[in-house]
């Protein structure tokens, strides 16, 4: 933190500080005192060193060349900055967002005479195997287009021109901390499909929606949060790592590329933009980055796409503002939080959702923040205001990850506020019967954890028949349904079919068994079925169709030969 | 240089200084005593007329009558391949009366961040020969794992059985180890030292000792001084370094104590508000940089105060490293030995280092069956507690007695016992597994099952296949 005199400064002003430039943003204003943060590391810069006010907020450059990048919190793309300054980041470098050099096919989609007002798609460039689509800023008034340009251009270069005599390239800058305008909010009734049994199936979030995952350390946030980049069904995703891991971002950037987006066959890599603030690069620009990547999804959805975006973790941004406010003598508020904290955070999460944009198509920015809450305590100010605010609570489980069972969600205490609205979308896509087996499947965990209750004062033994074979089925539901590895090539994503496809399996292994003990066949019979030994073998393979009717004909015929014995 | 006689106060080992020229934060500065004695210190917090100084030695002796001279530069740490075979101070100075460092270079102890983009992924096997943590936490070069004990555990022990046995099957790379005391006692420093003696190990070793009666301070340099030692050796002469970093829970409460002394408002316990930053700034610098030949892998240790693993030195470090070797008192008491829980101890990176072509295929569904495995016996020991043992059906019988098998045979070892990863480890897994019934393995598929377990690897023996290991030597090594 630094403090200038003799500065003409407003507030979140970008300045650039001392002999090196060091970028830095004015947080407060105190008289004569401007005071900065600055987004580097500031030892050995002295007293009497100049600072430079820019006069522009903190913002980003949006246009073609984001997708594939990887940036630093405050949008400096990580791959320019090895090149510049070698293998460790060092300080007082710039380097753009975008490339101002590279050139660009652009397709214009408008032509001299059209009207364009903010927000209007004009043209379009093949960026990666995503279309990029090219609109008139949000801030910019429009009109009747005068000239429109074909060819090869950079984002710098004018390739629109209204009659007013405005030019338009195909960058925008916006400043990060305010969110971009849309025509309207529209509620989420579509759901996010994840490819993950617990998410997909008792938790779902929609596509707009917003939700939290908190968990002690290695609860499996992270693992899961790279799932979602991986195979939810959103068309472009935003991936910050917000004072976490470099290893942890170094994996995304070596496997994204090979993986292929189970629906597209393309490569992951092409539709992801990556934010790395690792741990122990500044502070500062930590607190940025989550503001900087929910700019880039805004700018995504304005094209009509759906986005996700994952903040792994929004404790590590929290505790950046926490840093920052402490050092500028703040008056502290819960566990030495800003009074501001739950205000950011319901602002940030107020970015999300399903709207009609400005060109009136349909997109939608989906949030998904993890929450590493102090040795694994939900009652901290970080987890708790955070859960004041999102729709959809995934609760992760620190004695569940410690027998491996992932994801290690706990089906107990987590809920999504979406199940209502998403309610037509299964029956219309999945399959009329999915609410109700789902709703089956809540249950019988639900009746599991009661019986366990008991178990643990008197023993399974002492259960009456009926429950030991509820018992039996919950187990299957844990150990076959919920139990996904997500290092497993085929396990690591289930379509919404097959995840029918084995809670119906398990849901007909119940059916047969309460018949067969009404039938007066004997629990420890039902239980020994060998049938359903093979339902965990499902899961890892990819033409699972024929094993799961074998296990249909083999389940069929064992219980045909208990009722006749 | 300028010498300033404006001390206007001193509290614990903050020096405040007033002065008329600027000076840079994190600036080193001398402190001269009347005697003559020089102490040295660093620029904490710097204003228009006022510098806080943290000094690195105690403050015993500095008084109002002692000058201050701002150097105009950061720490830098002399640093060469002659340090290998050094023993040092938690300052760097040498301690073992030989000449000082000439160095090759002069470096900034403070560290940058390795840009992620620079840095590639760990994925090479590090075998220690320490069934849980080969068969079921492993370590890939590259990886900062810690361990998180308690006090009068046998960590120590541990920490020289890996750095005794740790190798790469098949690699005569060169490497080294990079040793940093904080806060230890001299018992301690000699069980260390006496051990990298005899093995040899001094010779490719940097030792930087800080003992339990030197400056406290002092302990906030000294894994800095270690870390870029550790990186120079890495990434310029092409070593692979092994960082043992103990006891990072000195670290810690020498940075509550500058906290406190600063009158910062604490943050949780106490601790300052930074700590997971500052925490980050030591345990980050680990990795594999693209095109460079050498690696920084880290193994710290810290105690848990009260064996709290929620107390915040081993949360924050958890939440920074990747994954933690958990030591159990439990388990000590019960006389095994080394007494490593697996069920809260984690390797984050072990995916990427197992498997078909590194270790063997069944490697990640053998360790995920034992895990569970281990976790129900363990449970349902509460339970027998509870209803006794008669009351568990003939499934939850043989779990139980799966758990006690896990711990006499996979987890006990000998002080020297060195595991081969797959004729130890893993075939040990599967002769623990084989007493489950082979429908209950739901973490492994069929084809596994039919290739590894040893009901069928017996048959293959007898059709004239090789044979599988017996464990019966096995389990010999209580402590
Ligand atoms: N879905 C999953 N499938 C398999 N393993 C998992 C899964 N989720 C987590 N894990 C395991 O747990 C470890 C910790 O998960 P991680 O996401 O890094 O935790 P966190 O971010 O909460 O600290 C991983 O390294 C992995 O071994
Ligand atoms: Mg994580």
């Amino acid at each position: 933190m630094v403090t200038a005199v003799d500065l003409d400064a407003h507030m979140y002003d970008v300045v650039k500080v001392g002999h090196e430039q060091l970028m830095g943003e004015v947080i407060k204003i105190q008289g004569e005192n401007i005071i900065i943060q600055v987004y580097e590391d500031t030892a050995g810069i002295r007293p009497g060193e100049p600072v430079e006010n820019t006069g522009l907020s903190l913002a980003v450059e949006l246009g073609p060349g984001l997708l594939t990048s990887i940036y630093d919190g405050i949008q400096r793309p990580l791959e320019v900055l090895v090149e510049k300054m070698g293998d460790f980041i060092e300080r007082g470098v710039t380097a753009p967002g975008l490339s101002h050099e590279k050139k660009w096919e652009f397709v214009p989609v408008k032509k001299a005479g059209d009207t364009v007002g903010p927000g209007t798609i004009i043209g379009e460039v093949q960026e990666t195997n995503i279309t990029h689509r090219i609109m008139v800023p949000p801030n910019v008034k429009g009109g009747v287009i005068r000239e429109m340009r074909t060819g090869s251009f950079t984002v710098e270069e004018t390739v629109c021109v209204l009659e007013d005599g405005t030019e338009l390239t195909m960058m925008q800058k916006w400043p990060v901390r305010v969110p971009r305008p849309v025509t309207e909010k529209k509620n989420p009734d579509i759901p996010l499909v994840t490819g993950q049994r617990i998410l997909d199936g008792l938790f779902p979030i929609a596509k707009g929606g917003t939700a939290a995952i908190p968990g002690p350390f290695g609860s499996g946030k992270t693992v899961t949060q790279q799932a979602l980049a991986k195979w939810s069904d959103a068309e472009i995703v935003v991936y910050i790592g917000c004072g976490e891991r470099g290893n942890e971002m170094t994996e995304v950037l070596t496997e994204f590329p090979e993986l292929e987006d189970p629906r597209t066959g393309k490569p992951l890599m092409e539709r992801t933009v990556l934010i790395a603030n690792t741990s122990n690069m500044p502070v500062a620009a930590r607190e940025a980055s989550v503001y900087t990547g929910i700019t880039i999804a805004e700018y995504f959805r304005d094209m009509g796409y759906d986005v996700s975006l994952m903040a792994d973790s929004t404790s590590r941004w929290a505790e950046a503002m926490r840093e920052i406010s402490s050092r500028l003598e703040e008056m502290p508020g819960e566990e030495g939080y800003p009074a501001y904290l739950a205000a950011r955070l319901s602002e940030f999460y107020e970015r999300a959702g399903r709207v009609e944009t400005l060109n009136k198509d349909m997109g939608s920015v989906t949030v998904i923040g993890a929450v590493s809450p102090p040795g694994g305590d939900f009652s901290e100010p970080v987890t708790q205001n955070t859960l004041r605010i999102v729709k959809v609570f995934w609760a992760l489980d620190a004695k569940l990850a410690q027998r491996r069972h992932f994801p290690a969600i706990n089906w107990l205490n987590s809920y999504s506020l979406y199940l209502d609205s998403l309610h037509d979308w299964y029956d219309e896509n999945v399959n009329p019967e999915w609410n109700r087996i789902r709703a089956w499947a809540m249950e019988v965990l639900q009746k599991e954890s009661e019986l366990q209750e008991i178990v643990q004062l008197v023993g399974s033994d002492a259960l009456p028949e009926e429950e030991q074979v509820t018992i039996e089925v919950a187990r299957l539901i844990r150990e076959v349904f919920l139990q996904q590895n997500a290092f497993d090539p085929v396990d690591t994503y289930c379509s919404m079919a097959k995840q029918y496809d084995m809670l119906k399996a398990i849901k007909t292994y119940a059916d047969r068994a309460s018949a067969a003990q009404r039938a007066g066949v004997l629990t420890s019979q039902i239980v020994a079925i060998k049938a359903k030994n093979d339902l965990p073998q499902v899961k890892f393979e990819k033409d699972y169709n024929v094993l799961l009717e074998k296990i249909y004909a083999q389940m069929e015929a064992e219980f045909n030969a208990l009722k006749e014995a | 240089m300028k010498e300033y006689r404006t001390i206007s106060q001193i509290a614990g080992p903050l020096v405040f200084v007033e002065k008329t020229e600027p000076v840079g934060y994190n600036e080193l500065v001398n402190i001269v005593q009347a005697d003559g004695t020089i102490k040295r210190g660093q620029v904490l917090d710097t204003s228009d007329e006022l510098v806080v100084v943290q000094c690195f030695e105690t403050t015993a002796g500095i008084g109002r009558d002692s000058g201050v001279r701002f150097l105009g530069e950061t720490i830098k740490m002399p640093v060469g391949r002659q340090m290998l075979g050094r023993i040092l101070s938690g300052s760097g100075k040498p301690k073992d009366g030989g000449p000082e460092i000439v160095p090759e270079k002069r470096l900034d102890i403070g560290g940058a961040a390795i840009n992620p983009y620079a840095r590639d992924t760990p994925r090479q096997f590090i075998q220690t020969g320490i069934s849980t943590i080969d068969g079921t936490n492993t370590l890939v070069r590259g990886q900062k794992l810690p361990i998180f004990s308690g006090s009068g555990l046998p960590h120590n022990e541990i920490a020289l059985q890996i750095a005794r046995q740790a190798k790469v099957p098949g690699s005569t790379e060169e490497f080294a180890v990079v040793f940093a005391a904080m806060g230890i006692t001299k018992e301690e420093e000699n069980q260390f030292m006496q051990d990298f003696e005899r093995t040899g190990a001094l010779e490719h070793a940097v030792v930087f000792l800080n003992l339990a009666d030197d400056p406290a301070v002092e302990r906030i340099v000294t894994p800095r001084l270690a870390l870029t030692t550790a990186e120079y050796l890495a990434f310029e002469l092409d070593y692979h370094v092994l960082v043992i970093l103990t006891d990072m829970t000195n670290y810690c409460e020498a940075l509550r104590q500058i906290g406190a002394a600063r009158e910062e408002v604490p943050g949780r316990r106490g601790y300052p508000g930074y700590m997971y930053t500052d925490l980050a700034s030591i345990y980050e610098r680990a990795g594999i940089i693209k095109g460079k030949k050498g690696s920084v892998t880290q193994f710290s240790i810290l105690t848990m105060p009260g064996d709290d693993i929620t107390h915040p030195i081993p949360d924050l470090s958890g939440y920074i490293t990747e994954g933690q070797i958990v030591v159990s008192r439990e388990l000590h008491r019960k006389g095994i030995y080394p007494p490593i829980n697996v069920l809260p101890s984690l390797s984050r990176l072990m995916n990427l280092g197992i498997g078909e072509g590194m270790t063997r295929e069944d490697h990640k569904k053998v360790s995920d069956q034992l895990y569970a495995g281990y976790a129900e016996g363990v449970d349902l020991r509460g339970l027998v507690a509870i209803v006794g043992k008669d009351a568990l059906s003939e499934r939850d019988r043989l779990f139980l007695e799966f758990a006690d098998l896990f711990e006499d045979r996979f987890v006990r070892q000998g002080h020297n016992e060195d595991r081969a990863i797959k004729e130890d480890t893993l075939d040990l897994g599967w002769d623990l597994l084989a007493t489950l019934p082979e429908e209950q393995l739901v973490r492994i598929d069929r084809e596994m099952i039919q290739k590894f377990h040893p009901r069928y690897r017996k048959k293959q023996a007898a059709e004239g296949g090789t044979s599988s290991a017996t464990a019966t030597d096995l389990g010999s090594g209580a402590s």
